[in-house]
């Protein structure tokens, strides 16, 4: 019993960095029709930009993992804001291009983290209180866990409250069902796409952080690993719903975790790709298609 | 005087040359009517006029030329839009689709429940789940919301019953009213109620421009332009 709900917690974790990746990629490809393969880099500088903040504020690793975070999450946003003024605007509806042009930065922004900072590992600013366990019903789960399900349900929350209580919510869900009939009631909705890009690189960021505290190190290939799941999850809960990304990213979790455990380790990847296989056949628009709720 | 010139309108989508050299006016104030038959560019002309195909040619509104403006920034210059099939948004509630189409301080929420009260009752009731009739209204409701000098209006009564396209030719002429109407129609008995002027379509380009009384009175006359059989076309009232 101890051992399954470890291994729900530590999935639900896993989930919640799935998630705070996917909402973004999924609201971008929703709204815009761009499949962004250098959201993983969003991650990876996010999570370098913490560390190396961190290094260089004082105080405990508290501090420097708040401090971090904040230098982190803000370079995330104004990173994927730039990506879209810069490089994804003059290739609008040219999805090829876009493609080829997020590709070419996941791999440009990768090197550079390499030649900045190195391919070693390092090792991330973590408080000893969430490297601690808490014991419940026998198993002694990580405090972190905790902290990335909880980051990822109040991110959950703020987007839903976003996207049904502002006007900007208001069009990013109408332009995510028909772009251009938002244009023809004379709303300027690359204004939208910026913001959307802003907030997925935000989200993005903030997986990168967490997932610096999950694995205590960052690394160049970080990003690049988690956004493979990101993307199965994408698809799996359907592009530009923000429930069905959560669902999707808690599904994916669990099922990696109990499968390397009960089934047999490195099984947990396989068993995703087999999930994705029979979503694909039975719901072809994922869980919950093309509505961003 | 003309209050939207269009001049020499070209429209290629795919290997197709959809309007070649689309010319006409339409004057300030009533209905001009968009006639022609199936395919022959109608819904092109109104999306081109809009920005929302890539289009060659002029078009202006008031004198100030739209040709190289966004739709958005078209819409904003007092043209509002009406699209064939509605294009309402499915997951928005009939509140939330009013909301969004709101571009300054004062919708005229009044006008809309006047003239489609059911609109008031359905607020929050998505639009996907509306009937075809129903979802017309939102669409109207969206471009009668705000003043503009145009309306262009595509397909209003399209798939509807008798009774609501008596309902949406009322709204058309209360429309009418506030601002010019560009009216894409298949109903004549609909034209001949509303409309004032017509000008038709065919193969891409103006076959005929005029009075709507003069075309629709004379039967042989909208046979040749427009494929319909039968005789004088009555207004549908």
């Amino acid at each position: 019993m101890s051992t399954f709900i470890l291994l729900t917690v530590t999935g639900l974790g896993l989930g919640a960095m799935y998630f705070l990746i996917a909402s973004g990629l999924s609201l971008i490809y929703g709204l815009m029709g761009v499949l962004n393969f250098a959201h993983g880099a969003f991650l990876t500088v996010g999570a370098y930009v913490t560390w190396w903040t961190g290094t260089h504020v004082g105080g405990g690793p508290g501090i420097k993992l708040l401090v971090g975070a904040l230098a982190g999450l803000a370079v995330g946003a104004i990173l994927a804001a730039l990506v879209e003024l810069v490089l994804i605007r003059p290739l609008y509806q040219r999805h090829i291009e876009q493609v080829l042009v997020t590709v070419g930065l996941a791999l440009a922004l990768g090197a550079l983290v390499e030649a900045i900072w190195g391919f070693d590992a390092r090792p991330f600013p973590v408080p000893a209180w969430l490297v601690d366990t808490t014991t419940i019903f026998g198993a002694r789960i990580p405090n972190d866990r905790f902290l990335e399900i909880g980051v990822a349900l109040a991110v959950l929350l703020a987007l839903t409250a976003f996207l049904r209580y502002t006007r900007y919510g208001l069009i990013i869900r109408a332009g995510v069902e028909n772009r251009a009939m938002v244009t023809a009631l004379g709303i300027d909705v690359r204004k939208a796409f910026t913001l959307v890009f802003a907030l997925g690189g935000t989200a993005a960021a903030l997986a990168g952080v967490l997932s610096g505290v999950y694995f205590g190190a960052v690394d160049p290939g970080r990003g690049t690993s988690l956004l493979i799941f990101a993307f199965i999850v994408v698809v799996i809960g359907g592009f530009g719903s923000i429930g069905g990304t959560a669902i999707a990213a808690v599904i994916v979790g669990l099922i990696q975790q109990y499968a390397n455990y009960y089934a047999s380790s490195g099984l947990g990847d396989l068993a995703v790709v087999l999930l994705l296989a029979l979503v694909l056949l039975a719901r072809p628009g994922g869980l919950a298609p093309k509505v961003a709720h | 005087m003309a209050l939207i010139e269009v001049r020499d309108l070209n429209v290629h989508l795919g290997e197709s040359h959809v309007l070649q050299g689309v010319s006409f006016e339409v004057p300030e104030g009533g209905v001009t009517a968009l006639l022609g038959r199936n395919g022959v560019g109608k819904t092109t002309t109104l999306r081109a006029l809009m920005g929302l195909v890539p289009r060659r040619g002029t078009v202006t509104l008031a004198g100030a030329d739209l040709t190289r403006e966004p739709t958005h920034m078209i819409v904003r210059r007092g043209v509002g839009y009406v699209p064939e099939d509605r294009d309402v948004f499915a997951g928005l509630t009939v509140d939330e689709n009013l909301r969004l189409a709101e571009r300054n301080g004062s919708p005229r929420y009044e006008l809309v429940y006047e003239l489609f009260p059911e609109l008031k009752t359905r607020g929050g009731q998505r639009a996907g789940t509306l009937s075809g009739g129903q979802q017309q209204m939102v669409g109207i409701a969206r471009a009668l919301l705000n003043e503009n000098s145009v309306l262009l209006v595509d397909e209003p009564t399209k798939g509807l019953a008798p009774l609501l396209v008596t309902e949406v030719a009322a709204a058309l002429e209360r429309a009418a009213e506030l601002s010019t109407v560009l009216l894409v129609e298949q109903n004549l008995a609909v034209v001949a109620r509303v409309a004032q002027q017509v000008v038709v379509l065919d193969g891409g380009r103006v076959v005929h421009a005029g009075g709507a009384k003069e075309l629709l009175g004379d039967p042989e006359r909208v046979r040749a332009l427009l494929g319909v059989h039968g005789g004088q076309v009555r207004s549908d009232r």
